[in-house]
């Protein structure tokens, strides 16, 4: 007996020195091979799956299964009564660009003009942001995000939530255009132009906003048969607008339509239509659930939050928090953006509540995880627990979607992440003071 | 003629109910959250006239009163919001540091749509507080979620009076680089908050004094002519802080700010106060117990100005471990809609327990607002403010089924299929584009910045547009 309990002190003593060396800002990644054993794996691709084994080594999953054999040199980790989900991946926020809202130095996400596609979010992604830690031991392993400024703002970056540099973290550099759709609606109580005003005005941005694409698509033309025949052509004057939107314009980079009212929905519907050759993807889309089917037979995917006020006053209470579901049950695939910048780590509670209201738990689970990456064409490599992706995942001790629940571990590309922010090292040093600093 | 009379009455018998708007309800076999005595399973909860008035098992409803199957459900006191501006007209008065004088009285909007949204997240009483602009801002308003009565139906009667304070960022912001007047900086905010305390001090003294001799004038006593001191509304208002009758709602974040004010308030004798935001409380949570002062945090925001980049969502858990009576706010229109999930939080960041979580956006605001004799647990001869709701109210995949205030039924689920409260086509066309669904500045709408989010500069002031 007596040894019992000086065993169990011993141990307790352990656990300390392991929280108390956690807490310290140098701890790093571990990298290497890990098996995680006895776990209820949620592929979200190939169902799920209880007393499971994850196998990672390096950068990627390299084994999922009930009869995994673990060969040796793998550091296990017991997942007993633990789940193991995909690394959640938020499809728009400003993770990386903005660090203090109100402190203009610190904000890097509104680049002055309209019309800015050589802009790139991945430019001026910061790999030190506080909030980068804050956001990952949540579960979101991967964020998109995106300028926000102007007409067409510049282009988004889909990046993994580990790294140093905006290289290390990139997963496409390049990942959609960020283009806010002209409105034809007032903006709001605040807004004192006319009728005819706004309509002329919303008139002129549409016309500006073609006038640019197809100026792109003809410059595109223009140095492709240049490039292809260089001999027998002049070399057309460099213009770098111009040249950031031919990804755009041949379909590689996918434009991201922040569109919100009802007949902007329409509108930038109509508009799509006109370029078969561009991919779309919406976002935001407050008012998709007043259209879903119209979103549905244009087959353009969508990118919500749910943590909203309704639009109008006259708006069901919970349509922000349905929007997702009825959006889905259209047709249409839904992935969830927070919007957020130093809150991206609420975007599990998007999916809850969008879970919640219709959507049902297995389809918000795919719209944090899978829709996403194939919304962004990254399903080979995130979004599922699956043989060959990429190792971005984490362990949780109940259902992510739960505030209360907590999770233990976070892997990104393979390394598996310090479970410290400063959020927690503030919890560890102030939680108990001591009594020596108390006056 | 006879048509005329009946009208009367009719009109007569209407203002009466007006007037009442308490009602009963018998709730039965939910799970109880009582929170000050634990959860009670299959029970039965009886509101008459707007008061619980029993507590138990197999209840009988009194003739004509309803009942309501809570079977597998649970039943919990109406959320308390200590932080919001919901239901308001105007939130800041920011023509002087200080403003205590002003009033949120006259400022409460009964239709604002935000209030039926707040009631369908289960809350059913709410601070309304004046804005953060001036170092002593207005004063507040206690309100029951009364929704689409009136201005003097929404006041919580008996609620005690409650003034906003606010330090650091906003009111250096507005005033020392807006206005060039004190203050400044933090070191100024202190001096304004002392000038003004002791101004009242003096005002108190000269005033008493005039109007004795006024008195002993009047009856006769010639030797001392009284000289006039001016009835003075601000610094009548000062002085009622300093003697105890209006309790102080503190816009804070820096731990610095935080124990400067305690500093003041023992100076001048002030007890009951609440540090709003505080999201460097955790830093000072021992001084805070020490000196008996209240917080109302947030769950997690942080970060979208400079003052609370050093923020944690730990801090509601490090308060509640160090003894610090604390609450969970919204001070917003969208966090206030599901407060129960914010609460939960405090579960994931640092393992309070449930059951102080729940104390958190129920009993404790109650204590800070000076109600929690009335509302903010379930308990006999306390208000009939109740919520019901189909899961555990801290899981995210619960909802509120009916929320009663005074025992009055104010939101319905099942009722509500596309709209209880209003007559319109929820399908009729949208004319106004909303603002963009990400997050330009870091805040959502509704919050007490609303009117600070005011630009200053040498030529005049101009207000943001959203």
């Amino acid at each position: 007996m007596k040894y019992v309990k000086q065993i169990c002190s011993a141990l307790l003593f352990i656990c300390f020195l392991g929280m108390s060396a956690e807490a310290q800002i140098t701890e790093k990644a571990e990298f290497g091979k890990f098996a995680i054993t006895n776990a209820t794996v949620h592929t979200v691709t190939d169902g799920t799956i209880d007393n499971g084994t994850v196998l990672i080594d390096g950068e990627k999953i390299v084994s999922v299964g009930t009869s995994v054999s673990i060969p040796q040199g793998y550091n296990r980790i017991d997942a007993g009564g633990k789940h193991v989900y995909p690394g959640f991946i938020d499809s728009g926020t400003q993770l990386g660009l903005q660090e203090i809202g109100a402190v203009a130095v610190t904000n890097d996400q509104a680049e002055l003009g309209d019309f800015n596609p050589h802009v790139r979010a991945f430019t001026a992604i910061n790999p030190s942001s506080v909030s980068i830690p804050v956001t990952r031991v949540n579960g979101v392993t991967n964020v998109i995000s995106l300028p926000v400024s102007g007409r067409i703002a510049g282009k988004a970056t889909l990046i993994d939530l580990y790294g140093y540099s905006p290289d290390s973290m990139a997963v496409t550099p390049n990942a959609g255009l960020h283009l806010n759709w002209p409105s034809s609606q007032k903006g709001g109580w605040w807004d004192d132009r006319t009728e005819e005003e706004v309509q002329k005005e919303y008139e002129q941005d549409l016309k500006k906003l073609k006038d640019f694409v197809s100026r792109a698509a003809f410059y595109d033309k223009m140095m492709t048969d240049f490039e292809e025949n260089p001999e027998n052509k002049d070399q057309p004057d460099k213009n770098k607008r111009m040249q950031a939107m031919r990804e755009v314009v041949n379909g590689e980079v996918p434009v991201v339509i922040s569109v919100d009212a009802k007949q902007d929905i329409l509108n930038a519907i109509e508009w799509t239509k006109e370029h078969p050759e561009m991919e779309f993807i919406l976002a935001g889309v407050r008012d998709g659930w007043r259209v879903a089917e119209e979103i549905a037979d244009a087959g353009l995917p969508c990118l919500v939050s749910t943590l909203y006020t309704p639009n109008r006053d006259y708006d069901n209470y919970q349509r922000p928090y349905q929007n997702p579901a009825k959006l889905h049950e259209a047709g249409v695939k839904v992935a969830i953006a927070t919007g957020g910048v130093e809150n991206v780590r609420n975007a599990p509670y998007h999916a809850g509540f969008a879970a919640n209201y219709g959507l049902g738990t297995e389809e918000a689970l795919k719209a944090i995880t899978i829709n996403a990456a194939e919304i962004f064409g990254v399903a080979d490599k995130l979004g599922s627990i699956e043989e060959g992706k990429q190792a971005n995942l984490f362990i949780a001790e109940g259902d992510p979607f739960e505030p209360m629940n907590h999770i233990t571990d976070v892997f990104i590309r393979g390394n598996k992440i310090p479970m410290v922010s400063r959020h927690i090292q503030l919890y560890d040093q102030y939680l108990d003071r001591g009594a020596q600093t108390s006056k | 003629m006879k048509k005329i009379v009946l009208l009367f009455i009719f009109i007569g018998l209407s203002l009466a109910g007006y007037a009442q708007d308490k009602g009963s309800v018998l709730i039965e076999n939910g799970t109880v959250i009582t929170i000050t005595d634990g959860n009670k399973a299959n029970t039965d909860v009886l509101i008459e006239d707007g008061i619980i008035t029993e507590i138990g098992q197999d209840l009988s409803a009194p003739r004509g009163v309803e009942t309501v199957d809570a079977s597998g459900k649970y039943v919990m006191p109406g959320i308390i919001d200590a932080h919001s501006h919901i239901a308001s007209v105007d939130v800041n008065e920011w023509t002087n540091p200080v403003t205590a004088e002003v009033s949120m009285e006259e400022s409460v909007d009964p239709n604002d749509i935000n209030i039926y949204w707040a009631l369908a997240g289960g809350v059913t009483s709410i601070h309304l507080m004046h804005g953060s602009a001036n170092v002593i801002g207005g004063q507040n308003e206690t309100l029951k979620l009364r929704y689409g009565t009136g201005m003097d139906e929404m006041r919580f009667d008996g609620a005690p009076r409650t003034i906003k304070f606010a330090l650091g960022e906003n009111p250096t912001r507005v005033h020392g680089q807006g206005f060039d007047v004190q203050p400044r900086t933090r070191m100024g905010v202190e001096q304004v908050i002392r000038d003004h305390f002791d101004a009242a001090i003096d005002y108190k003294r000269n005033r008493a004094e005039y109007l004795d001799a006024k008195e002993a004038y009047e009856n006769g006593d010639r030797s001392t002519p009284p000289v006039p001191v001016a009835k003075n509304e601000r610094l009548e208002v000062l002085s009622d802080i300093l003697d105890g009758e209006v309790l102080v709602h503190t816009h804070s974040y820096r731990a610095d700010e935080i124990t400067m004010l305690m500093r003041v308030f023992n100076d001048y004798g002030i007890e009951d106060y609440t540090f709003q935001h505080a999201n460097e409380a955790f830093k000072v949570a021992p001084e805070l117990k020490k000196n008996g002062a209240y917080t109302s945090v947030f769950a997690d925001w942080w970060a979208y100005k400079f003052e609370v980049y050093y923020s944690t969502a730990y801090n509601a858990s490090i308060l509640n471990a160090n003894g610090v009576k604390n609450s969970i706010n919204s001070d917003s229109g969208e966090l206030i809609r599901h407060l129960n999930h914010e609460a939960a939080k405090a579960v994931h960041y640092g393992n309070t327990s449930k059951q102080d979580a729940l104390k958190m956006i129920t009993i404790n605001p109650a204590t800070q607002l000076g109600i929690d004799d009335k509302v903010g647990s379930i308990e006999e001869g306390k208000h009939g403010d109740v919520a019901i709701w189909d899961d555990h109210p801290l899981s995210i995949y619960s909802k509120t089924l009916k929320t009663f205030v005074d025992g009055k039924k104010y939101f319905d689920r099942a009722e509500d299929n596309d709209d209880m409260r209003l007559k319109v086509d929820a399908e009729q066309d949208f004319e106004a584009a909303s603002g963009r669904w990400y997050n330009e500045n870091g805040r959502h709408a509704e919050t007490c910045l609303q009117g600070a989010e005011i630009r200053f500069n040498k030529q005049g002031m101009k207000l943001q547009s959203k």
